[in-house]
């Protein structure tokens, strides 16, 4: 085991070119769904938080419930759409990058659209009223909130993020975990563990971890800074 | 504001680079669906650079059971079937989904266990006494049990020695329903008899206490075939790369990469196309 | 945009009648203050005549029509004042852009009313960091800016030491001044002396009493306001 480890140190210290490259697919994939996710959950959060209409916490309680989607579902699900047997079979996407940055932006959509609501709701309950004083419409006052809950928001976009590296079951669907192509952190680990080599998977588990500590650190920091000079 | 600006030119080029990889791959490259058992081995390592190098088409290999392979096969969602069943692919091709089957090398099968042996069955060259011998000992068995080529060999074999392995389920008769790796994982870990294709064998490092106790039945053998997808199904098939890559696999040179291919000093399979 | 007219106008909630058939007419001129004890529905009053809520009954005119009302021409102050997460002087100029009013021109305006409230030192500094009287000073700053016809304050010292509250109060009249209805309420006897020029005394949600500021403290007409003077818990 200790062979093992001392044997993952060498590869990440000598920046193995394997390694290097499937680490950065695995942040080239996770960034860019975290972006779709982003564009896409943040305004749903924002319409949804200021927005009073008939089912509102019908629809509420589904993104709550959509949150928790399991990665391997999502794969799934994808995997049916572009096959092609499937109706997006045309596109020719399956076990391709983007299809791994459609599945993890479909699993990671639902948390940063539900997470802001949350946010973007509870600074509307302070903030309603001033607001509405001021003569603002519903949707500026939106605008407003999203950049009033800025920190918070980052820790949301963060949180994404983190759930989108670390899942290993959706890209290893749609992805096929092809060598060189689409081969990523999660299913890399999975293979190599599955063969019994472990030095690789092993390398790739602690940069693994390293990220998602970092990325927790950095959300921690985030709200800890903001409170203190903003407020 | 700044900090946005670096984080938004940082992952605009992380998504320029993606593109750009993905750009330059976009037009030459096939599908090929083959199993874990080969890709495990390290066989597409070795043998796809030299096919790349030659005529610069990149082969992406999906490795899965064969069951799976062969249903990607008849989805389209491959160019290219590479497993080993002769008789799912026979079926394949029969159906329409295949053009035409050509066989390309073969390897052989084995059966591993622990050193302590409680069925008594090292050295024995006979394999269907051996599995009639863990049976009556009710020695523990780790089985894939996944509709792969080396599953659907394993089931015709404790056919062949008149069990039926259902009946243990559960006590000695173990299936992990996951490939060649994982399901040595699972026997080298319980210390129980695994049937496995020498490649993945010979390429596994964890193996505990197993090793090969019994080799070299003729009912060993275990016979790869290469198809090309019939783009009549699926017109979208890249009918000309993939035909490539089953002409090269099957031509000397493919024929002597495959040969070449060594862990060790065991050479892993034995390419047996038609001349 | 005045006169504002309530006319018997009712606000329930939860089965409570809150505010309880209240009519009167509020003109220009005098600091007009709403006084009573607490629970009496000064608050929802008052946001009902700001148009924050709707009357569950009757009706509120200004100048004579229901949509008589403009909202940039009427600011309020809260009891807790809201700011966003940013500096001081943006809060001042994000009222000032809902309004309309041109990016050059908002921040010249932003500058002064800083100036006059005294926060001129403090324009950068992140708005909810300042203590509770600065913050106060600034959303008064901020509805001054807005230069409205009407402003309403929901007692807007209620939560803040006599330092503050005295700089409250002459920044408030300093506003009215210059010619803004100032409609302000309170539970606050001393304040409602130094601030009010007319009061109207709400007690349970009924308008009681309506007098000069005089009048009103030197012989109270109703039972309810002379218990409210004499320092007596209302409602036995």
């Amino acid at each position: 085991m200790l062979l093992a480890f001392s044997e993952a140190a060498r590869l990440i210290v000598g920046f193995d070119p394997e390694l290097v490259a499937i680490v950065v697919l695995s942040l080239q994939v996770s960034l860019s769904a975290v972006v779709i996710a982003t564009v896409v959950g943040l305004p749903i959060g924002a319409m949804l938080a200021v927005g009073r209409f008939p089912g509102r916490q019908a629809v509420i309680a589904l993104l709550n419930g959509l949150m928790g989607l399991p990665p391997v579902v999502v794969g799934l699900l994808i995997y049916l759409l572009l096959s092609r047997a499937g109706p997006l079979g045309a596109l020719g996407m399956l076990f391709t990058p983007a299809a791994m940055v459609i599945a993890q932006s479909v699993l990671i959509a639902p948390i940063v659209a539900a997470l802001s609501r949350q946010v973007i709701e509870d600074a509307w309950r302070e903030y309603e009223e001033q607001l509405r004083s001021l003569g603002a419409s519903l949707f500026s006052a939106a605008l407003t909130l999203l950049w009033d809950t800025r920190f918070s928001l980052v820790t949301v976009v963060l949180a994404g993020f983190g759930r989108a590296a670390a899942e290993v079951g959706a890209v290893m669907i749609v992805g096929g975990n092809i060598d060189g192509v689409t081969r990523v952190m999660t299913t890399t680990i999975a293979l190599e563990t599955s063969k019994g080599d472990l030095p690789l998977a092993l390398g790739l588990g602690i940069i693994l971890i390293g990220l998602v500590l970092v990325v927790n650190a950095a959300a921690h920091l985030v709200k800890e800074t903001a409170q203190r000079r903003y407020g | 504001m700044a900090m946005t600006r670096k984080l938004l030119s940082i992952f605009a080029f992380l998504l320029a680079a993606a593109s750009a990889s993905a750009a330059w791959a976009a037009d030459r490259f096939i599908t090929v669906a083959s199993t874990t058992s080969t890709e495990q081995s390290g066989l597409f390592k070795h043998l796809l650079p030299a096919f790349e190098k030659k005529t610069g088409i990149q082969v992406r290999v999906v490795a899965q059971g064969t069951g799976q392979a062969l249903d990607m096969g008849k989805r389209g969602d491959a160019d290219v079937v590479f497993v080993h069943d002769k008789v799912a692919e026979e079926k394949f091709v029969a159906d329409g989904f295949g053009v035409k089957r050509f066989e390309v090398m073969y390897n052989d099968f084995v059966l591993v266990g622990p050193k302590n042996d409680p069925a008594k069955v090292t050295g024995g060259k006979d394999i269907v006494a051996a599995f009639k011998k863990i049976q009556s000992a009710q020695a523990p068995f780790a089985s894939r049990g996944d509709k792969s080529g080396t599953h659907a060999a394993e089931l015709r074999l404790w056919k062949a020695a008149g069990v039926d392995p259902a009946a243990g389920k559960g006590s000695w008769y173990r299936e992990t329903g996951s490939g060649m790796g994982p399901t040595l994982n699972t026997a080298s870990s319980m210390n129980a008899y695994a049937f496995t294709d020498r490649g993945t064998w010979l390429s596994f490092k964890n193996r505990g206490d197993l090793t090969i106790v019994v080799e070299g039945d003729q009912r060993l053998f275990n016979q790869y075939g290469v198809m090309l997808v019939n783009p009549a199904k699926h017109p979208h098939v890249k009918k000309d790369l993939g035909q490539a890559f089953v002409d090269w696999v099957i031509s000397p040179e493919g024929q002597k990469a495959i040969a070449d291919y060594k862990i060790g000093n065991d050479q892993l399979f034995f390419p047996n196309a038609k001349k | 945009m005045l006169p504002l007219v309530l006319d018997g106008v009712c606000f329930a909630a939860g089965g409570r009648a809150i505010i309880d058939r209240v009519s009167c007419e509020i003109g220009n001129g005098p600091r007009t203050v709403i006084l009573g004890p607490n629970g009496a529905g000064k608050s929802v009053l008052m946001r009902l005549c700001h148009g924050l809520l709707q009357p569950t009954a009757g009706m509120i005119t200004w100048n004579g029509r229901k949509n008589g009302r403009r909202p940039h021409d009427q600011a309020m102050v809260f009891q807790r004042p809201v700011m966003l997460r940013r500096s001081a002087l943006a809060n001042i100029i994000y009222g000032l852009k809902l309004a309309g009013v041109s990016r050059t021109e908002c921040e010249l305006r932003a500058r002064d009313v800083l100036e006059v409230v005294g926060l001129a030192a403090l324009a950068d500094r992140p708005a909810r960091v300042l203590s509770g009287g600065e913050q106060q000073r600034l959303a008064l700053a901020r509805a001054w800016a807005l230069g409205p016809e009407v402003l309403f304050l929901d007692e807007p010292t209620a939560n803040l030491d006599p330092n503050s509250t005295r700089d409250i109060e002459s920044i408030i009249s300093a506003i009215h001044a210059t010619g803004t209805k100032i409609i302000m309420t309170t539970h606050n006897l001393g304040q409602a002396r130094r601030l009010g020029d007319e009061i109207l005394f709400l007690h349970d949600g009924r308008l009681v009493e309506r007098a000069l500021v005089g009048t009103f403290f030197a012989a109270p007409a109703s039972a309810e306001a002379a218990q409210f003077i004499k320092g007596e818990l209302p409602w036995q």
